[in-house]
């Protein structure tokens, strides 16, 4: 069912809201799975609308805007909510209704809120949400005097329980029987003088409406009293996170093997299969290799996001950011770029596709830029591969294994390497820009609900594909090109890929790329390795004309062992700490940046980076007398 | 006149405890807002209006009830403040701006 072709002749309803207010769990409990992710035009803010139907048969479009502190907007986010809310945008419907969502147990900044988007000039309306819990903490609402005093009309909700919503729904109903025409909007962006004039009047209504126990809720108080620990807080996150990658790695991989599996034997089932060579070959490694290759990725996204999505509901997420944001400071990074980099160790997709919890456009965007300096999963059979090879096995310092140092020394450069750029950006390219204050509120925690979970991962997870999936598939699908065409006469004796525009391209770059110790054959391999950083491997084999593809990696290994130098495989490493070979990530950052100039600036910086230092690996370790 | 007013003005005329900067504060410290002095937080980088507007969308305003919850391992930066019936954590840089008096 398309949401959109019925929004046409719908009422519209827009949810506005602070952060953390429950608005999102209000908006899954009304719509539940009619509801629809997409893109604002032209920016990368989300649009979530979904269907509901009210108990006196209304059909409307329920628009989820992003949660904001104010109308007066300081985010692309939040601009997208004020634009909404003041009918500004060409492209969607003036809300018809305004709902405003407040948590209940915590109203203070929410009801000043309430009183900047009466000023609208559109019929308001107020939802306090999580009732049950104001409730339990003894704080005392008294609807009637609320609605009088704010002059508003007033409904409670509790979206996590069964029945929880039918008030709201119903007052949804009343308000849209006998909507007023929209009057003229007074509202202009306040300063600070009316911010704190509306706050006192908030102050004077919540005196009047709400008996509060004063203290705050026992559960939080006793928690963050270990959770917020200058020592033992830190301990416990990285416990935490300990958790949560060994999940990413373990969890995910029993199933990533069997998506592997499957895409494999679909690929020789069509290798099989009686059609033009051309087209097998197309449909072989391009369409189901490029395809598998994204797909594949999907359980490390799903359970990255389960664990996202349970510490952001549970409201740790934001005591991550304040335990960490000294940390991330010191290298010019926001706090909540935390989670982002970390996953980034994973694969590069999910973390910056999670940059979206940060609110502010240069934090997300150096946070972007530099996630893909972490060493992602990709890299390892690479590294590997050639540490294996080039690497003795043998002790250092009588105790540490020589092979594992190097592996963690690519780790650690890695890390480096990200720290260092954000440090650079932030404190010489971007001098003189505003510093975003590191400002959050901690919200009360809250036990997640399965169903909403349910729903954050689903629709995560489609967007990946869906988003990804596009234009990944059209890159594979261009290397397959690259290392297809011409093909190799009749009768051929060297392999088909040596006949190919790579080919051609690996032995034009020679000249480049001699500085770095690589040879032509390591230049074609790098070419499909764009594809997915793992599949230089298989393509190292396919130049080297080893039998066996991927399994015979040791063969590759022996391979490679006798015709490169040391410094060219130690060059050939340091290459991969840096370099921009992975079409998907791109994509990824061309997606989540709106914007072609931020790929392609990622992938210039990072390509410079490699190649120095691949030149100062492969120059110094000569001189040393590897070469 | 609101009774946080009142407040503000009595403690204003008693004048019996020193006024600090909230960034100066220590874990436990419990008190009220006298005022935002957007001069005591020059390193920002946000013009002081535009930080005076964020610290009081996050409730910050004259005579809100504050107390100082948690501090960070390092530098005992950034803190956690109760500002009324709501937790933020902000940094001692910006906290500089917000002047208290302990009750």
């Amino acid at each position: 069912m398309s949401v959109a072709s019925e929004t046409v002749a719908a009422l519209t309803v827009a949810l506005v809201g602070n952060p953390n207010c429950g608005k999102t769990a209000l908006f899954n409990a009304l719509t539940g799975s009619r509801q629809k992710v997409a893109n604002y035009p032209g920016v990368t803010v989300e649009k979530k609308v979904g269907r509901v139907t009210t108990p006196a048969g209304r059909s409307i479009a329920l628009v989820d805007l992003p949660g904001t502190y104010s109308l007066r907007a300081r985010s692309p986010d939040e601009e997208i909510t004020r634009d909404v809310v003041l009918g500004r945008l060409a492209s969607e419907n003036a809300p018809d209704l305004i709902v405003c969502v407040a948590d209940a147990s915590n109203l203070r900044i929410a009801l000043r809120l309430a009183l900047e988007l009466k000023q609208v000039g559109r019929p308001v309306m107020l939802s306090l949400n999580m009732m049950d819990i104001a409730r339990r903490r003894g704080i005392d609402i008294d609807l009637k005097v609320l609605e009088r005093e704010l002059g508003l009309p007033v409904v409670s909700s509790i979206a996590v329980r069964r029945g929880g919503t039918d008030d709201l729904r119903a007052a949804v109903d009343r308000q849209l029987a006998s909507l007023p025409s929209a009057g003229a909007s007074s509202w202009r962006a306040p300063d600070a003088a009316a911010l704190r004039g509306a706050q006192h009047e908030a102050d004077r209504v919540l005196q009047a409406a709400v008996r509060h126990p004063g203290h705050r809720d026992p559960l939080t108080a006793k928690v963050d009293k270990v959770l917020l620990h200058p020592v033992a807080g830190m301990v416990i996150l990285l416990a935490i996170l300990f958790v949560m990658f060994q999940a990413v790695f373990a969890w995910a991989e029993p199933v990533m093997d069997l998506i592997s599996a499957g895409f494999t034997w679909l690929g020789v089932q069509v290798g099989a299969a009686p059609l033009p060579d051309l087209l097998r070959s197309f449909l072989k490694d391009g369409v189901i290799a490029g395809v598998g290759s994204v797909i594949v990725f999907l359980p490390q996204i799903v359970i990255l996001f389960f664990f996202i999505l349970v510490l952001e509901d549970l409201g740790y997420m934001a005591r991550a950011a304040f335990l960490m944001d000294r940390i991330m400071g010191g290298a010019g990074l926001h706090g909540r770029a935390f989670i982002p980099l970390l996953s980034s160790f994973a694969c590069a997709i999910p973390g910056i596709m999670s940059t979206r919890v940060i609110d502010d456009r240069r934090d997300r965007l150096t946070t972007i830029l530099v996630a893909p300096l972490m060493t992602c999963s990709a890299r390892i059979p690479v590294y590997t591969l050639i540490i294996s090879a080039f690497i003795p096995d043998r002790d250092v310092w009588g105790f540490v294994g020589l092979q594992g140092l190097v592996m963690f020394g690519l780790y650690a450069a890695g890390i480096t390497a990200a720290l260092s750029v954000s440090f650079v950006i932030k404190h010489i390219f971007w001098r003189n820009a505003v510093g975003e204050p590191f400002m959050l509120e901690l919200p009360d925690y809250k036990i997640p609900q399965a169903r909403s979970l349910a729903i954050g991962i689903v629709t995560r997870a489609w967007a990946f594909l869906k988003r990804a999936g596009t234009i990944i598939l059209s890159m594979m699908v261009l290397i397959w090109f690259l290392a297809s065409f011409p093909q190799a006469p009749e009768g051929a004796k060297e392999p088909a890929i040596e006949y190919s525009i790579a080919a051609r391209i690996g032995h034009a770059m020679e000249p480049v790329t001699l500085p770095l110790g690589f040879n032509w054959q390591i230049n074609v391999a790098l070419i499909p390795g764009l594809a997915a950083r793992e599949v230089a491997v298989g393509a190292l084999g396919t130049v080297y004309a080893v039998e066996g593809g991927e399994e015979a990696a040791e063969k590759i290994g022996q391979v490679l062992k006798d015709k490169w130098p040391l410094a060219t495989a130690l060059a050939l490493l340091a290459w991969y700490i840096f370099a921009p070979q992975c079409a998907s990530t791109l994509a990824v950052i061309r997606r989540e940046t709106g914007s072609w100039k931020w790929m392609w600036v990622t992938f210039g910086y990072m390509l410079v980076l490699a190649y120095l230092a691949a030149l100062v690996t492969y120059q110094i370790a000569r001189a040393l007398g590897a070469g | 006149m609101t009774d946080y007013f009142k407040c503000y003005y009595e403690a204003l005329s008693m004048n019996i405890r020193p006024t600090i900067a909230l960034g100066d504060a220590r874990v436990g410290f419990r008190g009220r807002i006298l005022s935002l002095d957007l001069e005591r937080a020059p390193t920002v980088g946000l013009p002081p209006a535009e930080l005076e507007r964020r610290l009081v969308e996050l409730g910050f305003v004259e005579g809100a009830a504050v107390e100082l919850l948690h501090q960070g391992l390092f530098g005992a930066d950034p803190i956690a403040v109760r500002v009324a019936h709501t937790t933020i954590a902000l940094r001692r840089r910006e906290a500089m701006a917000v002047m208290v008096q302990e009750s």
